[in-house]
């Protein structure tokens, strides 16, 4: 089943009776060439990019409850490449050439809006860091302006430009920066790689990893074994769990992030708006929601809802910046769960064991990754090594201590990021 | 989420600073190599359930704090000066 126009306005026409579902409902076979377990947006593109890139055919995706049903459908859908740090920046940068190819190459409507990007600043200090990481978003050959106070006035004049404590000097404009509709990029995927032949296997639960003289062969599941040449570990919210059934420690400790939605509003916001003296980030959906964010509330947690501090520390910083979000009421909010690394950059990296490889390490910023996490790591389990985009996502860089990606400049420590 | 400082009683979490898993508290050696410090560093058990995490009284007595914690539920199960839970 395709979409098109033309497709819409038949069914619209006939009572939409036409419609089928998106993808199969299969049984697992007792054997597949790659199992990936997860089924989130990450596992979903791996999937479908081990198909359409590598030619496989022989795939399963084990999800645990629903296609979709975690952090890929709780996030708050920005999706930007202004990252400073080499091994981030050519990463997203990658992940955000292919979100521009994604809706006409999957023939599904993600609504990806690059309705830009704006990070404020509000000291002559962090001009001088925003400058810098525009400088390194254009040297990787994405787009970065710098503006003043004039410029960011006229994106979005609604801003509390004289704040008492946390005037607006300018900020940074990322036009290519922007928001996507975040269950359609998890069915998208999901419907490219069906289409293709992977197995999508839902309400399967996988309990065990089954490892032979250092090399994986397969996984227990609540729906039975199943044998497997390579498997696939993209599960981030639950790494550590999953890690530890190979007996892996990994560098990863989990924290809630919680995410808020207010009532439909008419139009008011048609940007992304980032505070940069607080933690607070902001976008109108098309819905009308304004939907905003902070930081983890800051100690490790599996609880998917988080505590009133954080949610204080945001709705004052929304005020601070944005007097008029007073008026609007708050519909609700809710917590996912992150995996934060050491250094606030992810793995994408075999691991000691042969066959198994791990992606994992996303921290608060995993959605505008999907694309490019799911092509890399697409290849290094169809090739076996890296992606050149991927590359520096390396498990072993804190054992090592080479090419920590600390893009907060903050130190490499769990509770710093 | 409330935590009861051993001296000064049930307090709110902003008093507190997390510091993170409580292996802070078994340093290695300094010439332990490379696997026990990227242990005690970077790797973490991160259990989803009961954990053992540090805490720093910071806007109250200025004590280290041992507190075991329910990481699904947020329940603090019990609390005790890092000085006397083994430091």
């Amino acid at each position: 089943m395709r979409f098109s126009g033309l497709r819409v306005l038949t069914e619209g026409l006939t009572g939409n009776r036409g419609w089928t579902a998106h993808w199969r409902d299969p049984e697992p076979k007792p054997a597949y060439d790659i199992v990936i377990i997860g089924g989130g947006g990450h596992g979903l593109a791996t999937a479908y990019y081990l198909a359409r890139e590598h030619g496989l055919r022989n795939i399963a995706v084990l999800e645990k409850g629903y296609l979709g049903g975690g952090n890929v459908g709780r996030n708050t859908t920005i999706v930007r490449a202004n990252y400073g740090l080499p091994g981030n920046s050519e990463f997203y940068s990658h992940s955000l050439t292919l979100w521009e190819g994604l809706e006409q190459e999957l023939n599904f409507n993600v609504m990806h809006s690059q309705r830009g990007v704006i990070n404020l600043f509000h000291s002559d200090g962090q001009r001088d860091a925003y400058a810098r990481r525009g400088n390194a978003m254009v040297n990787q050959g994405d787009d970065a302006i710098l503006l003043d106070r004039d410029g960011v006035r006229r994106l979005a004049p609604y801003l509390d430009f004289d704040n008492g404590r946390f005037p607006v000097y300018g900020g940074l404009y990322h036009p290519r920066g922007g928001t996507a509709r975040h269950d359609a990029v998890a069915w998208s995927y999901a419907r490219g790689a069906d289409q293709r032949g992977v197995d999508l296997i839902q309400n399967c639960e996988v309990t065990g990893i089954d490892i032979q003289n250092g090399k994986v062969t397969g996984v227990q599941t609540s729906r039975g074994a199943i044998r497997a040449g390579k498997v696939g570990i993209v599960v981030a919210g639950r790494s550590s769990q999953v890690a530890a059934m190979a007996g892996m420690r990994l560098p990863i400790e989990s924290h809630v992030l919680q995410a808020f939605v207010t009532e439909g509003l008419k139009p008011v916001i048609d940007t992304v708006v980032t505070f940069g003296m607080g933690h607070f980030y902001i976008s109108q959906s098309d819905k009308g929601g304004l939907v905003f964010g902070g930081d983890i509330d800051m100690y490790a947690s599996y609880a998917a809802r988080g505590n009133l501090p954080a949610v204080e520390h945001v709705m004052e910083a929304g005020m601070a910046l944005m007097p008029m979000i007073g008026k609007a009421r708050v519909l609700r909010s809710w917590g996912g769960i992150m995996d934060m690394s050491p250094d606030g950059s992810p793995v994408i990296d075999r691991t000691g064991i042969e066959g198994l490889y791990l992606n994992c390490g996303w921290c608060y910023g995993g959605f505008k990754a999907v694309p490019g996490s799911g092509h890399c790591f697409a290849h290094l389990l169809a090739t076996g090594r890296p992606h050149a985009a991927a590359a520096q996502f390396r498990l072993d860089r804190f054992r090592t201590g080479a090419g920590i990606m600390d893009e907060e400049g903050t130190g490499a420590q769990h509770n710093l990021h | 989420m409330r935590i009861t400082c051993p001296l000064c009683g049930e307090r709110d979490r902003r008093e507190f600073y997390y510091k993170g898993a409580a292996v802070a508290l078994d340093r290695p050696e300094p010439d332990a190599g490379g696997d026990a410090w990227q242990d005690h560093v970077f790797l973490r058990d991160n259990p989803a359930g009961e954990t053992r995490d540090l805490w720093y009284h910071a806007d109250g007595c200025g004590s280290w704090i041992v507190v075991t914690r329910d990481t699904v539920s947020h329940a603090v199960l019990e609390t005790r000066l890092a000085g006397e839970a083994g430091a």
